[in-house]
């Protein structure tokens, strides 16, 4: 078991025949992911890297059966990518793109509101490594070898601190059942309860290892799902100790700009929620080590 | 990206909300005539920075007379102010705007903003303008009015009416009200900012609404699609070492501390910062050199981080999943072919091609010192930086 993505999930990539398309499709199918084909409109009917192109997700759908994509289309339209997968019945989208206009992403989270809830189709990102189910399928731009199978769910806002955890956790021999970047953007397709629903479910899953940063209600949230639904534990760590006041830390949502924003109160409300906080950034695998042995 | 009040209030009056008259001026000699210009009893001093609480720092003056104007302008051109928001090194007043003096009789804050929570825009109002809306709500959250904009249909009339009404505002008003409100919101959109806010937007004694204050900040994702706003950047407010990374796309953020910073993804780039920190070390900024980044791009970075001259110790620190560690040991040597290394310096590479990246290190010669884990990186980057200062 895992969450969201397997080695059977049909996959198509979205922007396909770019030259970022191409490299991270690449990457994709040596990893073992089950890559059906892939859209760029205008190219369909081609083939590229011995898979079939289509014109629309729609057609790519029909003709592929593809359940989940993986959208690598420029900031200026990449949210129309991510609404078009939503319209041809894909169940799951992973957005890579950075730099997608917020107000851009307020109009994806509205027009998925159209969906029924059984119909309504997960997205993770934008601005995110993707989503790796190590050994199986890998659904991003992430180092794959650094990921090691097992039985701790990972979830996180930053790509490369995601990979530092992963890393630190492979060192200690903890493995993940599936790993998540949900993205560093202030608007985002899933936050970090919902995907903390999905690990709850997920029978394989043991414990969760939770990477937020500074700015947003994110973990705030995530807190008192914690408390409130989880029974399996949960570490985290909350990067931006450090960051001033004000100042937008690379991502666009990595800004304190008010009450319940900062590293320092968000850790304070998880311990409060009974989850365990890393000390330190090179304390991650070890902590979760400790955590899970305990279960 | 955050423009000046003058900006603000112009681009609101183009979408009908009314703002007091004001001249902008860079000399007390301009000033005056401003002001006779203005015609009015007295009139408002404000200097143009990109921060907020400007009046609490005496950055707005109230002057009655040609002198009072000159002098203020004297004062304020040319100083940097600090505000609680600006930080100890304050910012610098190169324009100022003269603006007719009012007779207020209500203050109201008024403001658009991105809600993360919601994941949507919300209106912010009160009746108790004037004061921070971080102040008022934490003295008295009852008096802030929330109202959600559903994005698909977008700020209605009766929200706006009903908004104005609940801030009694007077019914021979509420048609201005109901414009200024869907003229801010209308701002928002189309401009793809990312905050509206007038505070206060106040009523004068004769019964008219007008932003007296006016702030906009702009998404600077969008900013591809509004090449008007983005001529609109005034790189005096910024940290000059700011705008030099900004020339190269690099996401650089000046600190305080002695240690230089060059690392890939922020979230990563912020756990080494606090990993200094908790060692003892001050970093000397944030940088993320980004996915992908060429040897050249990272030479750019690392040139960067080294022109600042309160850095005693450098800390590279690469996790490449998209980067290269070759790529950015051939980018560190480069600019070390150039420029002569004065400091400590400490990397730690990790992920793809990390035995080529070392390599390059080792064969280089140069006087590098390797770290295997964040924790070893971040202790060697402190004792090295203590070491020098």
């Amino acid at each position: 078991m895992s969450i969201l993505l397997n080695e059977k999930t049909k996959v198509i990539v979205q922007g396909i025949t770019g030259r970022i398309g191409t490299f991270h499709a690449q990457e994709m199918l040596d990893y073992g992911t089950n890559v059906v084909g892939g859209v760029t409109p205008g190219k369909g009917g081609s083939t590229h890297l011995n898979l079939p192109v289509f014109n629309t997700v729609k057609d790519a759908v029909e003709n592929t059966g593809a359940e989940a994509s993986i959208v690598f289309v420029p900031a200026a339209g990449a949210a129309d990518g991510i609404m078009e997968a939503a319209d041809s019945g894909i169940k799951y989208c992973v957005s890579i793109t950075d730099g997608i206009p917020a107000q851009d992403m307020i109009q994806v989270k509205r027009y998925m509101l159209r969906y029924k809830k059984e119909d309504k189709m997960i997205l993770t990102g934008p601005n995110c490594a993707g989503t790796i189910t190590p050994g199986k399928a890998m659904l991003g731009i992430m180092p794959g070898h650094i990921y090691i199978p097992g039985n701790v769910g990972l979830i996180g806002r930053s790509g490369t601190l995601g990979y530092e955890a992963a890393s630190q956790m492979k060192a200690e021999g903890v493995g993940i059942t599936t790993s998540v970047g949900i993205g560093g953007d202030p608007i985002n397709g899933s936050s970090f309860k919902d995907i903390l629903e999905l690990f709850e479910e997920d029978a394989e899953t043991k414990g969760v290892m939770l990477i937020g940063e500074i700015g947003g209600p994110q973990e705030a949230e995530a807190a008192s799902f914690v408390k409130e639904n989880m029974t399996k534990p949960v570490v985290a760590f909350i990067a931006g100790l450090s960051a001033p006041k004000g100042r937008r830390m690379g991502h666009a949502g990595a800004i304190i700009s008010g009450k319940g924003d900062s590293a320092a109160e968000k850790a304070e409300m998880l311990k409060e929620a009974g989850i365990v906080v890393a000390p330190n950034p090179s304390e991650l695998g070890s902590t979760m080590k400790k955590v899970m042995s305990k279960t | 990206m955050d423009i000046h009040e003058y900006q603000a209030k112009e681009i609101l009056s183009e979408y009908g909300v009314r703002v007091p008259e004001g001249v902008l001026a860079d000399s007390p000699r301009r000033a005056v005539n401003a002001f006779d210009q203005l015609g009015t009893k007295n009139c408002m001093v404000k200097a143009q920075i990109h921060s907020g609480a400007r009046g609490k720092a005496g950055g707005v003056r109230l002057c009655k007379t040609d002198d009072e104007v000159s002098l203020a302008c004297e004062e304020l051109l040319g100083s940097r102010l600090v505000t609680h928001q600006t930080g100890p090194q304050g910012k610098l007043v190169e324009k100022l705007y003269i603006e007719e003096g009012l007779q207020i009789a209500k203050e109201i804050y008024l403001a658009f903003v991105m809600d993360r929570a919601k994941q949507r825009i919300v209106l912010v109002a009160s009746k108790e303008g004037g004061t921070e809306i971080e102040e008022l709500a934490a003295e008295k959250p009852d008096a802030i009015i929330r109202i959600e904009v559903d994005p698909a249909v977008g700020l209605t009339y009766f929200q706006a009416r009903e908004l104005a009404f609940s801030l009694s505002i007077d019914p021979s008003i509420i048609k201005y009200a109901v414009k200024t409100f869907m003229g801010c919101y209308k701002a928002m959109i189309e401009l793809d900012a990312n905050m509206v806010e007038i505070n206060p937007l106040i009523i004068t004694t004769d019964n008219v609404l007008m932003a007296l204050d006016a702030k906009i900040g702009f998404d600077d994702n969008a900013l591809f699609r509004h090449p008007e706003i983005a001529e609109l950047r005034d790189t005096s407010q910024e940290d000059p070492r700011e705008t030099a990374a900004s020339e190269h796309d690099l996401s650089y953020i000046g600190l305080d501390g002695s240690i230089g910073c060059m690392i890939n993804g922020a979230g990563l780039a912020m756990a080494t910062m606090d990993m200094i920190t908790q060692r003892g070390g001050q970093p000397a900024n944030f940088l993320d050199i980004g996915g992908g980044a060429s040897p050249e791009r990272v030479a750019k970075a690392f040139e960067l981080v080294l022109q600042d001259d309160s850095v005693k110790a450098m800390l590279v620190n690469i996790y490449a999943g998209i980067n290269r560690c070759d790529w950015i040991a051939e980018g560190v040597v480069k600019a070390l072919s150039k420029m002569e290394l004065k400091v400590p310096l400490i990397v730690r590479l990790s992920g793809t091609n990390v035995e080529e990246g070392k390599k390059i290190i080792t064969d280089s010669k140069l006087p590098i010192i390797m770290a295997d884990t964040l924790a070893d990186a971040a202790e060697q980057a402190v004792q090295a930086a203590q070491a020098k200062s």
